[in-house]
């Protein structure tokens, strides 16, 4: 699956009870997915996909060039005012007076100066889909779903890196899948590979397209016919075992659903990358996902039993689903980060847990950064890292706050002044400097209590202030809406992106302080004429060091060529991580966007190793995608 | 590199020299422009009181990321570093003592070192002594600084100052110069010889030196505390950091081979990754008369010198009843570090290990270190002032006993056009005609020269007639000393002449040939001129560019013909250049003949000056300056390094 596990944004606003109140919203919405005719018998489940919150046609329901759901994005109202569309997240339908004005202090970016994308898709500059006639009379034969409408193939053309998006508002791919493909069950995938071989085709598989490494882009030198296999209807949750705490399910089931229907009965994965909503369970695997609630539930190395992946040279599996066994290496991680590679990951037994009892947000303001990463290194080393802890710099923390919806009340908004005048004037600290931590609990009511005061008064140490339960909601709310904002921004000649590396913890200051002043120095080198926004946060604590994310955008008028500017500014500041002692991903996985650094990042003979088992494994390249090696 | 324009002048322009109208091309409107950014720093001092200049209001730029604290607590985030505390920890479990007992000698070599800056100490220092001092025996001290460069590096990034070194003044020349300019001062590696001077030790602590050990390569310890002292001040911006690259004073004011200690400390936080960058700039100090001059030649012919005393620093005050012409000071521009590095360097390897732990550098990283001491040493080279006695003294050197004093004017206009041509940077007024400039720098330098009877002469003799051993001695000390204003020259003529000298002696016109001679004698000369490391080739091709520039021969794809004019130059190039190559002659005829077996270096240098001083008083060589203890040393250096000689630990 190509399918990136953790793309720039899309995370849940709230508690997961809340998240499930929104996640059932987005189901009355959607239409039922189409049923196929193909018996497919799996243990157990129904015959058929499911119904998912992700329809077949997913332009009905998502943005064709731009991140997320139709309905749901940023504009400006009539007053001018900044505004969030829709009902799906808590934002929605909030006015938020601040952000207009942040925009354009942060960017120099002004409301008169305005680009717009091209307003549909034209159909005419689409590249023709090329397919052999045999190869259709066979797959007619499987009665497997495929389409080799235009819509249907640029929508899977692409992930969301910037490039990709503004290829789509100003351009045309150059080569895109010749035919989507939508098998409903792991035989129908079994069937697809096998004629893929027969007639030697290129297979890229399609999840969620939340990548952000290019891994979706099909090779433009690719001659041969490229099938999108697009996992989308295999979204079923064969069966759940409660003795064991596992759950068999197909890969394509977006992450949204799988928390849903887990939750119907009671459980949960507690698997939670930012673009939950829209990236698969196989994209997950395929990538090395990693989870916003790590800390409790582990990342998808920590999460998965079992993985069923159909290649050309057959099916790879294990004999049984146990906790750890030593049997050689695991050949789960030939699997996992294999970006598509190898084959098509079908099913995957994963660990469930019980639904938490209570939820808790929380936040910490520390003078400055510095501070706040020595607090969450000590959090890391006690071993009593919340379910998630998160350090944002100042920049974010200010970008955070320009996100305040409009209080309704003077008493809310005095409480806030009270708020503001106690940390800044009382306790001395400096607005442009100070930093803050958001936190959720999750567990017992007892625990999570207990729990919270150990980490506060660790906090305290490092001369934390706790700064309240709301603090710390927006903080997880601006993972989720900045996709979002970054295709306003392209409509004020803003460009920007994430990019995340883990890094020791001894390191991770003047890796912070380095890429960023990189940035701002390779923006002022390459003609950007106004102050690039860059800023970062401590996102994940691990015992040995911890992840970094950054977000780095900039206003380019005046320049010519802004993605090459910007794709050459990323280069730098990803040249710089690994000087810094940083890793190339930590989750993003490397695609085809950061492959030039994996021979230097694994060594020569690690490279080698990996292309033995591709050769072995698909010695035709049939899964031809390009990424990783 | 070399100039950006750069309008950062705010004081009045002196602008002691107008425009060079000399020859009109490219180097030549550098060259004045170059000039057009000198001032005179002393000339605000002479119109106001020392007092006021003591007690002016001193806001000086600094480093953005500075948290200012006081030496002590310097010393203290030393002691405690990871750095310093492993070497500590290893040390107690290698030799079984206890950490605590280890801690203490760190403690001491600590107190040893540290400096303790106090600006009180260096507004009376800088200000008033040596206000007094600079305005009382130099009638100018002129200066050109690429202040704005030079004042965002300083806030940007911490900066280490690179000057080169010709004479004690340069150690506190950099912090007059920053105290006048409102910028940082600087903190100064000295050496620990200083520390015997009893006040001044002291002093020159309160003025920001700090102390280094001659030799401590095996000393761990010490080399941890120095190490971390000096990058915690540098990672701090606690001040930008002043050393000599040269490590010592050059004697023969020819610039010295860099050593790569002191550099790769102040490169490594940026390795690390513990700084952004570190910026570096080379700094030339150019006197138009050096106050130790007769000392070193002394020195040199191995007279020893005199262990550093505040006696001996009093006596010296005699001689600064002289007047010793003007010091120019060129603060070159700033160089970025990550911009040397870029592309070039691998850091996996620190990536590899834990920051604080001791780590032998790659080669790759020490190589890097090499080339960058060797730029920054032609960087400062290119800076250099010469002034029109250093043309006089070459040509002097070549016309001895006696040299008519129209031939000389004549002959120095002919070298001040050839040395523009080659790039070098003359101070010579317009409007002073050659006569006049001749004749002030005779008077300025009447120690080594003057005129009798419309005749140039070096004073050589003593007041009376010696023995022949004495009037040996005192010529030697006399072309010693002419000798180094003449070696200032050098480097602006080394690849020139050296392309010079090959045709010479290869009598070919064959390009290749003379390649491979010219290859040799770079070969044999590493230690005694600075060529930046392995790019033969292109030194060779800026010789023979510099020699068609000024019509001396002309090239072909594979021959390298002499013009008519070219004979005068090839010639001269080549006699200036003579006295090395003969004096290496004498020193291989030593070594080949003299010695049978395995020799000390300490015995080699008295052997060859003995054996130098046998020949010269029977009359079988001129060649004084073989005499000269660096000559030998840098021959003998040569030699080991070309294979030649084996050095071998006893």
């Amino acid at each position: 699956m190509a399918a990136e596990a953790v793309g720039s944004g899309g995370g849940s606003p709230s508690s997961a009870r809340r998240r499930l109140r929104i996640i059932s919203g987005h189901l009355r919405g959607s239409g039922r997915a189409a049923l196929s005719p193909s018996p497919c018998k799996a243990q157990g489940g129904p015959a058929g996909p499911a119904a998912g919150s992700i329809p077949k046609k997913r332009q009905e329901l998502l943005k064709w060039n731009g991140w997320g759901y139709n309905d749901s994005k940023f504009i400006f109202n009539k007053k001018g005012q900044a505004e969030f569309t829709g009902k799906r997240y808590r934002l929605g339908g909030m006015v938020l007076p601040t952000f207009k004005e942040w925009i354009e202090k942060t960017f120099g970016a002004s409301l008169e100066h305005k680009t717009t994308s091209r307003a549909s898709l034209n159909v005419n500059d689409v590249p023709p889909s090329i397919v052999n006639e045999e190869f259709l009379q066979d797959l007619r034969a499987t009665n497997i779903s495929y389409s080799q409408d235009a819509e249907d193939r640029v929508f899977r053309a692409h992930g969301h890196c910037l490039h990709e998006i503004f290829v789509l508002r100003e351009g045309m791919f150059k080569r895109i899948p010749d035919i989507v493909v939508w098998p409903v069950c792991h035989e129908d995938v079994v069937k697809i590979v096998e004629l893929a071989c027969k007639h030697n085709l290129c297979i890229i598989p399609f999840g969620g397209g939340t990548s952000v490494s290019s891994a979706l882009e099909c090779p433009e030198e690719e001659k041969r016919t490229i099938i999108s296999l697009d996992t989308s209807q295999m979204n079923r949750i064969l069966w759940i075992d409660e003795k064991n705490l596992t759950a068999c399910v197909e890969a394509g089931i977006v992450g949204q659903d799988l928390e849903k229907q887990l939750g119907e009965s009671g459980f949960c994965t507690g698997h939670e990358p930012d673009s939950m909503e829209f990236s698969s369970l196989g994209g997950w695997v395929a990538t090395r996902a990693s989870g916003m609630k790590k800390n409790i539930y582990g990342n998808i190395e920590d999460l998965v039993i079992h993985i069923k992946m159909v290649t050309p040279r057959g099916i790879v599996e294990k004999n049984c689903q146990v906790p750890r066994m030593s049997t050689g290496p695991d050949i789960h991680h030939f699997i996992m980060g294999s970006e598509g590679t190898l084959g098509v990951v079908t099913e995957v037994t994963i660990k469930i847990r019980p639904l938490p009892e209570y939820q808790k947000y929380g936040s910490v303001v520390f003078p400055n950064f510095e501070r706040g990463v020595a607090c969450l290194r000590e959090v890391a080393k006690q071993r009593c890292a919340p379910a998630s802890i998160r350090l944002v710099d100042n920049a974010q923390f200010q970008f955070g706050h320009a996100l305040k919806p409009q209080v309704a009340s003077i008493f809310t908004s005095f409480l806030d002044g009270l708020k503001k005048f106690y940390i800044t004037k009382f306790k001395g600290f400096d607005p442009n400097i100070l930093c803050v931590a958001t936190l959720l609990f999750e567990g017992d009511r007892e625990k999570v209590l207990q729990h919270e005061k150990q980490v506060y008064d660790i906090a305290t140490k490092f001369g934390g202030l706790a700064a309240g339960e709301d603090n710390g909601q927006r903080g997880y709310m601006l993972t989720f809406v900045i996709a979002y904002i970054r295709d306003l921004g392209l409509d004020y000649y803003v460009i920007g992106e994430s990019f995340e590396t883990s890094v020791p913890w001894d390191r991770v200051l003047d890796l912070c302080r380095n890429v960023k002043e990189r940035i701002v120095r390779e923006c002022k080198e390459k003609g950007v004429q106004f102050a690039p926004f860059s800023t970062c946060r401590v996102t994940q604590t691990y015992d040995a060091g911890a992840c970094v994310y950054f977000y780095f955008a900039f206003n380019y008028r005046g320049i010519s060529d802004p993605i090459h500017v910007y794709e050459e500014i990323e280069r730098a500041a990803r040249e710089e991580i690994l000087a810094n002692g940083g890793s190339l991903s930590h989750h993003h996985g490397v695609g085809k966007l950061r492959k030039r650094w994996m021979k230097e990042s694994i060594s020569d003979v690690g490279l080698g190793m990996l292309r033995s088992v591709k050769e072995y494994v698909d010695p035709n390249n049939i899964f031809g995608n390009k990424n990783l090696l | 590199m070399l100039l950006h324009s750069c309008s950062c002048k705010s004081r009045d322009q002196s602008c002691f020299m107008s425009h060079s109208l000399f020859v009109c091309s490219q180097q030549k409107e550098l060259t004045s422009k170059k000039r057009d950014e000198f001032e005179d720093i002393l000339e605000e001092r002479r119109l106001s009181s020392d007092l006021r200049y003591a007690m002016k209001c001193y806001t000086p730029v600094i480093y953005k990321g500075l948290s200012p604290c006081k030496p002590n607590a310097i010393k203290t985030a030393v002691l405690q570093s990871e750095q310093v505390q492993y070497v500590i920890k290893q040390l107690a479990k290698e030799m079984g003592e206890s950490p605590d007992i280890i801690q203490e000698e760190a403690t001491e070599i600590l107190d040893e070192m540290g400096h303790s800056m106090q600006l009180g100490a260096v507004r009376f220092f800088i200000s008033f002594c040596l206000s007094e001092l600079f305005c009382k025996y130099w009638s100018n001290i002129v200066c050109s600084v690429f202040l704005f460069q030079l004042q965002h590096a300083i806030q940007e990034h911490p900066v280490v100052l690179l000057p080169s070194h010709r004479s004690y003044v340069d150690f506190l020349m950099l912090s007059y110069l920053l105290y006048t300019y409102d910028l940082a001062l600087p903190v100064i590696a000295a050496g620990i010889d200083f520390l015997g001077m009893k006040i001044v030790g002291e002093l020159l602590r309160r003025a920001g030196a700090f102390f280094m050990r001659r030799s401590f390569g095996g000393n761990r310890l010490y080399w941890a505390v120095f190490a971390e002292y000096v990058k915690t001040m540098l990672r701090n911006g606690y001040a930008p950091i002043e050393f000599f690259l040269e490590g010592t004073r050059s004697r023969t004011a020819k610039t010295l081979t860099p050593k790569f200690g002191l550099l790769s400390i102040v490169m490594e936080p940026f390795f690390k990754r513990e700084v952004f960058d570190t910026y570096l700039v080379p700094i030339s100090i150019s006197y138009e008369r050096i106050l130790e001059e007769s000392l070193y030649a002394y020195e040199l012919l191995g007279v020893p010198k005199p262990k550093e005393s505040t006696s001996g620093l009093l006596k010296a005050r005699r001689i600064l009843s002289d007047n010793f012409g003007t010091i120019h000071i060129y603060v070159g521009q700033p160089v970025s570090l990550r911009t040397l590095a870029s592309g070039r360097i691998n850091l996996c390897p620190y990536n590899l290990v834990p920051r604080h732990l001791p780590q032998k550098p790659s080669e790759d990283i020490q190589e890097f270190v090499s080339d960058v001491a060797y730029k920054m040493e032609l960087l400062q080279i290119e800076n250099m002032v010469l002034s029109p006695w250093v043309l006089v003294a070459a040509v002097l050197l070549q016309n001895l006993p006696a040299m008519d004093f129209e031939l000389l004017i004549e002959k120095t206009v002919w070298l001040k056009g050839l040395t523009q041509t080659f790039g070098g940077f003359i101070e010579w007024p317009d409007n002073l005609c050659a006569k006049k400039a001749v004749t002030s720098a005779l008077a300025l330098h009447s120690n080594i020269a003057r005129l009798v009877n419309g005749h140039v002469v070096l004073n050589d003799k003593g007041e009376e007639d010696g023995a022949i051993g004495e009037i040996v001695f005192k010529r030697a000390l006399a072309i010693l000393m002419c000798g180094n204003y003449r070696n200032q020259l050098l480097n602006v003529f080394v690849r020139p002449s050296l392309v010079a000298l090959a045709l010479q002696m290869t009598r070919s016109f064959r390009k290749e040939e003379v390649y491979s001679c010219f290859s040799i004698l770079r070969d044999v000369f590493s230690d005694e001129f600075i060529f930046f490391p392995g790019i033969s080739l292109k030194d060779f091709e800026e010789g023979c560019f510099l020699l068609t520039k000024c019509d001396a021969i002309q090239t072909t794809q594979q021959e390298i013909y002499l013009t008519d004019k070219g004979s005068v130059i090839v010639s001269f190039l080549s006699a200036m250049f003579r006295p090395f190559v003969e004096g290496y002659q004498l020193i291989f005829r030593y070594l080949s003949k003299e010695t049978r077996e395995a020799f000390t270096e300490k015995q080699f240098v008295p052997g060859v000056r003995n054996f130098v001083f046998q020949l010269l008083e029977k009359g079988n060589t001129q060649c004084y300056e073989a005499l000269s203890s660096d000559m030998q040393k840098n021959a003998l250096a040569a030699l080991v390094q070309m294979g030649a000689v084996k050095k071998k630990k006893m």
